[in-house]
């Protein structure tokens, strides 16, 4: 299963996102291979329609999970038309690399 | 005057069809007509007929009031007849709904966290695996708690507890957690005591 994860920069050191349309990075983990994709946000600067936008960027991925800091008003109907499973994470201090330890080690 | 805008409808339960078609029949050829049930008609006829819920306790989950609830479930029942009766083919699609889903907090972690699949009760936490799991309910912070009117809550007669009026349920039914007295509306209890 694949599992998005909202990040303020390029490697796993860096800290979670704590916006989900406007984030910096999207680190895309796979559960089960353990294999990561680092994708920068094209909607980054947007001036509106950043959230459904980066909706569509995580969903033609395949992502059934998404871990940030805040999820938008409109995000969370799509997110759940989409059957993707929303995770809010608000600890700004938390590095990318300790989610997806927790996420191992469950 | 313009009228008031629709209610959303909250629909916690989307079909996992998009629609039925008639087979055999008389009419020949081509596409049968179709009929487009909307996706709140079809989530009304869910709760009251598949889950044999009544009309009060439907309307709560769809976050409407009872009569708008009976609207809906009058002109799903019409539509679904007549695709029976004339033979045509039913699509699930439109609506002025949003979707809605449950949301637990996870106390090992403290992260919140929904539940796309509703029919699944989760028993461990999506991110630390915990299964320190209770359901969250937002709290409406637009509203302070001093700035509610008094019809908005029930309060106890006798000890003076409060709590936040629920719409659509009536305070007479309910009871004081504390001395176990009939509840009602503070604005009722303040008119008596006038």
């Amino acid at each position: 299963m694949k599992v998005a994860i909202t990040s303020t920069g390029q490697s796993l050191e860096s800290t979670i996102d704590q916006r989900f349309g406007r984030c910096a990075f999207f680190v895309i983990y796979d559960t089960e291979t353990g294999g990561v994709e680092i994708l920068p946000n094209p909607n980054r600067d947007a001036e509106e329609g950043a959230g459904p936008a980066s909706v569509q960027l995580v969903a033609s991925k395949e992502v059934k999970k998404i871990v940030s800091g805040e999820f938008g008003v409109k995000i969370k109907s799509l997110l759940d038309s989409l059957k993707i499973q929303m995770v809010v994470y608000k600890e700004p201090e938390k590095t990318v690399k300790s989610v997806i330890y927790m996420l191992n080690n469950k | 005057m313009s009228p008031r805008p629709t209610r959303l409808r909250r629909v916690s339960n989307p079909p996992g069809i998009s629609g039925f078609r008639p087979y055999g029949g008389t009419a020949k050829g081509g596409q049968p007509q179709s009929v487009f049930l909307h996706l709140e008609e079809y989530e009304v006829i869910r709760l009251c007929d598949h889950e044999n819920l009544n009309h009060h306790e439907a309307a709560r989950v769809m976050d409407v009031s009872r009569p708008t609830l009976t609207r809906i479930y009058a002109k799903a029942r019409a539509k679904i007849a007549d695709a029976l009766v004339t033979g045509k083919q039913i699509i699930i699609e439109g609506g002025k709904i949003y979707f809605d889903s449950e949301w637990y907090k996870c106390n090992g972690c403290s992260c919140l966290f929904n539940q796309p699949e509703k029919s699944v009760v989760p028993d461990i936490c999506p991110l630390c695996g915990s299964s320190e799991i209770v359901n969250f309910v937002p709290v409406d912070e637009s509203i302070p708690v001093t700035r509610r009117a008094p019809s908005d809550i029930c309060v106890c007669p006798s000890c003076g507890y409060e709590k936040d009026h629920e719409p659509s349920q009536r305070c007479k039914d309910e009871v004081c957690p504390v001395c176990g007295s009939q509840l009602m509306r503070k604005n009722n209890l303040l008119a008596k005591d006038i």
